[in-house]
């Protein structure tokens, strides 16, 4: 059991600490802004209850609000990715029977698969992140090409980490 | 009753999401109407001790550029000395001092945190209500404003800066006294450029004369904001004027609060007028 919760804690602290003191103050005019932290609530366990999972990702934005003084929006984000994940894991895993995997990581589960994992989830975060921060449509068109580069820029980050920790498992 | 707790435990996923979301959706509602909360913003002690610890590290990599400003700022200090004059006069009359009050006091602070990419940037400081901070007063720093004193706490002060969307300040072009409301955020977020509204078509603006504060607000009269970059008109009455800004919020390190001891005076008097209307 420590074996999950202590890697999985090391990593929360460490993204946490990259996320407010390093990549807070990086962005290209505020039209892409990365979020690397929500990769935590991505590499969770398979096999993690809903209640802990929810759980988890609200502590989770919310860390990143006190840091951001943005009380609540990343809370939200984070609920959001929380579910997405769900759904996501619901639709292609169970089908193809990886349900034994541990974690789902790049190494674990292939390019392909991990790729479209990171995308939809950084899409809707964003989406729910950026909509809850503007708080009105009227310069919707602005706020979706936000959503669109800080995606990129997210995914890119994402996947450069996860090829750095590659780590390719025998099935 | 059954049937609802089965239908429950199937779709949990889907309430777990909503009863979070909504959580969060109050939080954030509350926040954004009332106060921020002071206990999960960074001008609580436990993350603004966080910050200061790695602003020591950070403040040793602009060492450079914050020495440079401050050199500027000596210089120009100097400038306004008396021993820095030519004394032309022979008789000079003593004038009592009794007749000058006062009117602003400063304090010096050091920010611990910036931001410059947010949608509304706040910057935190090392002075709190300890040292007579409270929330409304102005904030310069070496080359010109800087913000609004926002939230105060023991020891330390979030700053709403120029730099966020809700900030508007009253300011007027050099020269002619014609005065307007900056404000940022509403056609670009670049930290560097802000918007100045209000400015009747008649006046004449031109190319790189300076934006200053008007004296109607927080600040003393005639403090830099900027420099006009370029002006059109728009719409029927006003003209649109975009104001580079004179503060380098990417390497701000010193601030300075604006006391003004005289604001209660004013204020009661402000609100005794309106009152009588």
């Amino acid at each position: 059991m420590s074996r999950v919760i202590l890697p999985n804690f090391l990593r929360f602290l460490i993204l946490i600490f990259i996320q407010v003191f390093l990549l807070k103050n990086i962005g290209y005019y505020n039209l892409a802004v990365p979020f690397l932290y929500i990769l935590f609530i991505l590499l969770l366990p398979f096999g993690i209850p809903n209640m802990l999972l929810f759980t988890l990702a609200f502590i989770t934005g919310l860390t990143i609000d006190t840091f951001y003084d943005t009380l609540g929006i990343n809370a939200a984000a984070c609920t959001m990715l929380a579910f997405v994940r769900i759904l996501f894991i619901n639709i292609t895993v169970q089908r193809q029977g990886f349900e034994n995997e541990p974690e789902p990581r790049l190494g674990i589960m292939g390019f392909r698969w991990f790729f479209f994992y990171g995308l939809f989830l950084t899409v809707f975060h964003h989406l729910t992140l950026f909509l809850l921060e503007t708080y009105n449509f009227s310069d919707l068109r602005y706020t979706l090409i936000r959503v669109v580069f800080s995606s990129i820029f997210t995914l890119f980050l994402i996947l450069v980490t996860e090829f750095i920790f590659f780590r390719k498992r025998e099935r | 009753m059954r049937n609802l707790w089965l239908f429950i435990s199937k779709y949990n996923a889907f309430f777990l999401f909503v009863i979070f979301f909504v959580i969060s959706l109050i939080l954030m509602i509350r926040d954004n109407t009332y106060q921020r909360s002071a206990t999960l913003s960074s001008s609580n002690v436990l993350i603004g001790r966080a910050y200061e610890r790695i602003n020591q590290f950070k403040s040793y990599l602009s060492l450079g550029a914050v020495n440079d400003s401050l050199v500027a700022e000596n210089a120009r200090l100097k400038n306004q000395l008396r021993s820095s004059f030519f004394d032309n006069k022979l008789v000079r009359k003593t004038v009592k001092d009794s007749l000058l009050k006062q009117q602003y006091t400063y304090i010096t602070a050091g920010v611990v945190n910036n931001s410059i990419h947010q949608r509304d940037n706040y910057i935190t400081i090392n002075r709190g209500s300890l040292h007579g901070i409270s929330k409304g007063m102005g904030v310069i720093g070496p080359s010109g404003v800087v913000g609004i004193v926002w939230n105060v706490s023991k020891h330390y002060s979030t700053v709403r800066s120029l730099l966020h969307t809700g900030t508007k300040i009253t300011a007027s072009i050099a020269k002619s006294n014609a005065f307007g409301s900056l404000a940022w955020g509403e056609t670009s977020f670049d930290s560097e450029i802000a918007d100045l509204k209000g400015i009747p078509n008649h006046v004449t603006v031109k190319k790189g004369q300076q934006v200053i504060t008007s004296g109607f607000s927080l600040f003393p009269k005639g403090i830099l904001i900027g420099n006009v970059i370029s002006s059109s008109i728009k719409g029927e009455s006003d003209l649109d004027i975009k104001v580079k800004l004179s503060t380098n919020f990417s390497t701000l390190q010193y601030v300075y609060v604006v006391i003004n001891n005289l604001a209660l005076e004013q204020q009661q008097l402000e609100a005794k007028s309106i009152k009588n209307e």
